[in-house]
């Protein structure tokens, strides 16, 4: 064995990877368990790469076969509802995870200096989860597959002198039709797949080159030097990070994150597990019922309203009166976030050290993004209108107020260590 | 192009802002008490499908054996009892008329009902069936409580007799009044009142089976997946309890 | 850190149990993707077994079916064609078919399970080409015998119950496939029947 694996580090870095990026990688030990959601999108990320092939393997995409290819997997094929309803289920818990990932990121200010980039693949991250989830979407082939699909292209017609073009391109059709279909299908299944495992690539690359913030918000590695030698962490680390710095407040990675993050993923799965096996639709948010008659571009249903992981940024759509302006408003949405880490130009990262009104704009700013993720599946009325308009202004206030207060915000001191 | 657009949006927008009451059902749905371990009451259902519905209504997702199987029916005597269009056992329950997609594309074709319980649910279908009524001014005669101006004429009024709209002298604000208290028939049908909602839960629980015909194996398999977990992160907390010791 | 002294043997237990757990459940999460690959209902419905009626087949006669997506045959043998395996004999590299390339039942010289009718699987057991059935010239390919199964892809060679001869490429005799009689005038072919 011994042997064997000096054959392969001769040829390639495997212990030395392992050791960087796993046994000898410091972690700060105060993790707590918003920091799970990061190794949980990566087990999602697998399971709807494994079920995504395998789907594959028996759905048609065309638009003559799609919607029954769909009910043949779920029928015919032994186990073939198991493995669409990992797939379904594992969309929505994508996102939930996501979110969650990108809530603690903003909690704890991992996105500010010198996480800037680890932020910003993120949010490229988040980007093409969009465009996958929405490419997805359409490949059922269901009422709300159509119809949810024919609105948001719908959006680019928006765009002065170029929309209607734009639109007509990127169907491929005069209607959302099979041309859409296949093309949606190649990008669903290859293209973004490939763009997303690069992005995450990146993203884990980037945060092993600058290390994990914590809830704390406290640098682990201090100056060469600078720390006694009984105060230092009492592991093994790689000399690559030891060679400049000196550790505090860490272990490695494996096997401690390793066995910790385990019982996350228990946990994960059992919700996970529920959804599945108990409730697949869950209750139309993860699979809407209209979804279960086939597309019929003659027929629109009652009551669009995208998937609940869209609704936030539908909602700030539907809330604007002009089109075009909601259009932006709602990139604009995503836009702000992706320059967060400049809008913010407090130096204390963790909510813990910042000011009362930090936290109390934050949390309105939670609030806001759920509330508008609630109003986007009910349908527009005036009362829903007015509050969607408000949570809107909610949203983007948070950007704009931590724009001005960040600056001499008003903080408590940090401590130099992670104390506990 | 600009114009279709704008049509596009203006019916999705029409769409949004009627939505509030349309999606809405305007009538009281009757819960349908659905037991799919109830095997009887589902080949009851079955029966009343292959006699009554498929005429018109294909289930085209569904196969024949598979559903004899689910139900506990011998393949032989399904055969027989239940299959009218001369297919092989393992063949998908078509019909002729399904075939006719021109139907489709004018929006007058009887739709597919194989996932029709899982589009409308249960408790719809159960009232549905149970709100047919005597509308002289529609085509076939009948109107439904539940899906205004339904295409489709009462297939099932042997069964029931003759329903309408019954309504009571009421005394409302000093005056009497012409009140709509519900549905009766004439009696005129093979079923009692009592026996008609039974047939028709019975026909309601066969279209919930062939919605998710795996229900009843994917909330067994459930169970024994949550006895994995359970014992699977069970240890890994001991272990990551264990490991903690070294940091504590 | 604690100075407690690490408890070895516990946490190495620890460490096996949760691996032998985790390693039980990816084994059964492999088993819905293994097992999405086996024929599907509706694979299985075209391969469903297929009835064939024998009652107009003259004497001589090959009457061609589907099964599976494959050529079966049902040939009615005459008295002269079931006289002629005997004589052949010698001349085949597995006379008494005594590789498995048929059920039990047909077993036997005639390698059916009534004299007359020879059901077989149409596909040459060399390269998957599908032979000719000469019902009187076969004398060109194997001198004195009058019918037979010849493959123009390979030239192998098959006596009328699907035996292969000597000196062929074709390795084994041709497959009989699991079949029984419904009545006399009927084969269902794909099953074995009660009587198997």
């Amino acid at each position: 064995m011994k042997k064997l694996i000096a054959w392969f580090d001769e040829r390639i870095p495997m212990t030395k990877t392992w050791n960087i990026h796993l046994a000898q990688y410091p972690a700060p030990k105060n993790f707590n368990f918003w920091y799970i959601f990061g190794v949980l999108a990566m087990l999602v990320l697998v399971n709807q790469i494994l079920t995504g092939v395998w789907l594959t393997m028996n759905y048609v995409p065309s638009a003559e076969g799609a919607f029954a290819s769909v009910e043949y997997i779920m029928r015919d094929i032994d186990y073939g509802w198991l493995l669409r309803y990992m797939h379904s289920t594992g969309a929505s818990a994508f996102f939930v995870v996501v979110y969650l990932h990108m809530f603690r990121g903003m909690m704890y200010g991992s996105y500010q200096k010198p996480r800037e980039l680890l932020w910003v693949f993120g949010m490229l991250i988040f980007l093409v989860l969009m465009a996958e989830a929405f490419m997805g979407y359409l490949l059922p082939w269901g009422q709300m597959s159509y119809w949810g699909a024919q609105v948001i292209i719908s959006l680019f017609g928006a765009i002065p002198f170029i929309g209607d073009d734009l639109t007509l391109w990127i169907r491929g059709d005069y209607v959302i039709s099979g041309a859409t279909l296949n093309r949606f299908f190649a990008l669903h299944v290859i293209a973004l797949p490939l763009v997303l495992v690069i992005l995450v690539f990146l993203h884990i690359v980037a945060l092993h080159e600058v290390g994990s913030n914590n809830p704390e918000g406290i640098d682990i590695k201090k100056k060469k030097g600078s720390v006694a030698e009984e105060d230092k962490a009492k592991f093994k680390f790689h000399e690559r990070f030891t060679k400049k710095y000196d550790i505090v407040d860490a272990f490695p990675f494996f096997p401690y994150y390793v066995v910790k993050d385990l019982v996350g993923i228990g946990i994960f799965l059992f919700a996970f597990c529920y959804v599945i096996f108990f409730a697949p639709a869950m209750g139309g948010l993860f699979l809407e019922p209209p979804n279960f008659e086939a597309a019929n571009p003659l027929k629109t249903p009652e009551h669009i309203a995208p998937v609940w992981y869209f609704t936030p940024f539908y909602a700030i759509l539907r809330a604007v009166p002009d089109k075009l302006l909601g259009v932006i408003l709602m990139f604009g949405a995503i836009a702000a976030l992706f320059v967060l880490p400049w809008l913010d130009r407090g130096k204390v990262r963790s909510i813990r050290y910042r000011s009362g009104f930090h936290k109390l704009n934050l949390t309105v700013f939670a609030i806001s993004f759920v509330a508008l993720g609630y109003l986007g599946l009910k349908p527009a009325t005036e009362i829903y209108t007015l509050f969607a308009r408000i949570f809107t202004f909610l949203y983007f206030a948070f950007f704009v107020l931590l724009f001005f207060y960040s600056k001499n915000e008003n903080t408590k001191p940090v401590p130099e260590r992670i104390t506990k | 192009m600009k114009q279709f657009l704008k049509t596009t949006l203006l019916v999705a927008a029409t769409v949004w802002s009627v939505a509030g009451f349309a999606a809405g059902p305007t009538v009281p749905l009757d819960e349908a008490k659905v037991d799919l371990h109830d095997k009887a009451s589902l080949q009851r259902g079955a029966q009343l499908f292959m006699n009554y519905c498929l005429g018109c209504h294909s289930m085209q997702y569904q196969r024949y054996q598979r559903t004899f199987n689910d139900l506990g029916i011998p393949d032989d005597l399904g055969m027989e009892n239940l299959q009218f269009t001369g297919d092989k056992v393992g063949d998908l329950i078509t019909n002729t008329m399904s075939a006719e997609s021109a139907g489709a594309w004018f929006g007058t074709a009887a739709p597919d009902l194989t996932l029709v319980a899982r589009v409308r649910g249960a408790d719809w279908i159960y009232t549905y069936l149970r709100s047919f009524y005597v509308d002289e001014s529609r085509p076939f005669g009948v109107n439904n409580t539940v899906f205004p101006n339904v295409g489709m004429p009462h297939v099932l009024q042997e069964l029931q007799g003759v329903p309408s709209k019954t309504t009571e002298q009421r005394m409302i604000d000093g005056e009497m009044q012409d009140v709509y208290v519900g549905l009766k028939t004439d009696g005129s049908g093979m079923l009692s009142a009592d026996e008609y909602d039974q047939a028709m839960l019975d026909l309601t629980s066969f279209l919930v089976y062939t919605g998710e015909p795996m229900l009843l194996e994917q909330r067994r398999m459930g169970w024994y997946v949550f006895g994995f977990l359970l014992v699977f992160t069970l240890f890994a907390w001991l272990l990551k309890r264990e490991f903690f010791k070294d940091v504590k | 850190m604690s100075n407690a002294p690490v408890d070895k043997g516990r946490r190495r237990f620890l460490t096996v149990a949760t691996s032998v757990v985790g390693a039980a459940g990816a084994v059964g999460v492999a088993v819905p993707f293994i097992a999405s690959w086996n024929p599907s209902a509706k694979a299985k419905n075209a391969g469903a077994p297929v009835e064939v009626n024998i009652g107009k087949a003259e004497p001589g006669q090959m009457i061609r079916v589907e099964w599976r997506g494959q050529p079966v045959w049902v040939v009615r043998r005459t008295p002269e064609m079931l006289a002629s395996l005997d004589k052949v004999s010698d001349q085949l590299r597995d006379p008494n078919s005594e590789e498995p390339q048929q059920p039990a039942y047909a077993t036997n010289t005639y390698r059916s399970r009534k004299e007359e009718y020879f059901v077989a699987v149409g596909i040459c057991t060399h390269l998957g080409c599908s032979p000719q059935y000469l019902e009187d010239s076969f004398g060109e390919q194997v001198e004195g015998v009058s019918s037979g199964f010849f493959c123009p892809c390979h030239g192998s060679k098959f006596d009328i119950a699907g035996r292969v001869f000597s000196g062929v490429p074709a390795p084994y005799n041709l497959v009989v496939p699991p079949h029984y009689y419904i009545d006399d005038t009927t084969i269902l072919v794909g099953e074995d029947g009660e009587q198997a």
